[in-house]
């Protein structure tokens, strides 16, 4: 298996935040922390184009270099996680990611920053799998179920790929040299069928 | 006794040195460490039964990492429309 990779099809994403509502029912993530969101360019103008963001999973994480407690790990799938025991909610590693992926509770009046928190790719943490404190830690391990993150798989138009880098690599290649251009971008024909005969003329007399 | 001008030259050369020492490239970037994981060993994901999860339709054999990496890539498939229409 190669790396645990997300892909977001931004041709595709219709900005409903149903991964970012997937992942917070999934994880039961508390409020004023997002381990996922959606990202508009342009909203509001035609051809807006929107993309799921989380935790990237990078291969060589910034996050895990600038660490001063030496928390993170990587799976052997390419996950990356880390411990909340040792987590000292400094916020090095919110400044240290591209991606905004470091999400901190508002633990007290004072702005005082909690322990970090991030998206596990559904993987869970340092605990024993599938128990009540790896839950209450870091939500849901769905990898130890044998099933993908809940945001992937709840994407209703499948922009948001989830899973082995190299099988969700082919899908997003296959769909991409089969949807064309055009309306096909959408899948239009995929959803509704292609015509029996497109140069059909519609009959004489009929009304539209 | 040291004369005055063995003094000069030794004092020339003591600045010379020092001022072309300057010169040298040496590696002025911080070499960072990367640190080593601290926290506490997590388990694999292979090592669960499927009995034990809820829910579940994939199968794969407890401890067995192929078996669950490719119960995976099965299930990657529900992503990809092209599969499961006709086309």
């Amino acid at each position: 298996m190669a790396r645990m990779k997300f892909i977001c099809d931004a041709e595709r994403c219709i900005e409903c935040n149903g991964c970012v509502t997937a992942c917070k029912n999934e994880n039961e993530v508390p409020w004023g922390v997002n381990r996922r969101r959606v990202v508009t360019l342009n909203d509001g103008v035609p051809g807006e184009k929107s993309i799921s963001v989380a935790c990237m999973h990078c291969s060589d994480a910034p996050c895990m270099a600038v660490c001063p407690v030496d928390c993170f790990y990587r799976t052997s799938e390419g996950v990356v996680l880390h411990d909340k025991d040792l987590c000292i909610g400094c916020g090095y590693c919110f400044y240290a990611c591209p991606f905004g992926a470091p999400q901190f509770p508002q633990a007290g009046a004072f702005g005082m920053r909690g322990k970090m928190d991030k998206c596990t790719f559904c993987a869970g943490g340092p605990e024993k799998d599938n128990s009540k404190e790896e839950f209450a830690k870091y939500g849901s391990n769905r990898l130890a179920q044998g099933k993908l993150p809940a945001c992937a798989e709840m994407c209703s138009t499948k922009a948001l790929l989830g899973g082995d880098g190299n099988v969700i690599a082919d899908i997003f290649r296959e769909r991409a040299l089969k949807r064309g251009k055009g309306a096909e971008v959408w899948g239009w024909s995929t959803a509704y069928g292609k015509p029996d005969n497109p140069q059909q003329q519609a009959p004489k007399g009929a009304k539209s | 006794m040291i004369s005055a001008r063995k003094l000069i030259i030794g004092g020339l050369v003591v600045v010379a040195a020092t001022a072309l020492g300057g010169c040298g490239e040496k590696e002025q970037v911080i070499k960072y460490e990367q640190g080593k994981y601290q926290g506490k060993p997590d388990t694999q994901p292979w090592e669960n039964a499927p009995a034990d999860s809820l829910y579940t339709n994939s199968t794969w054999t407890k401890g067995d990492k192929s078996s669950w990496e490719s119960a995976l890539r099965a299930r990657s498939q529900n992503q990809n429309e092209y599969v499961h229409i006709d086309r």
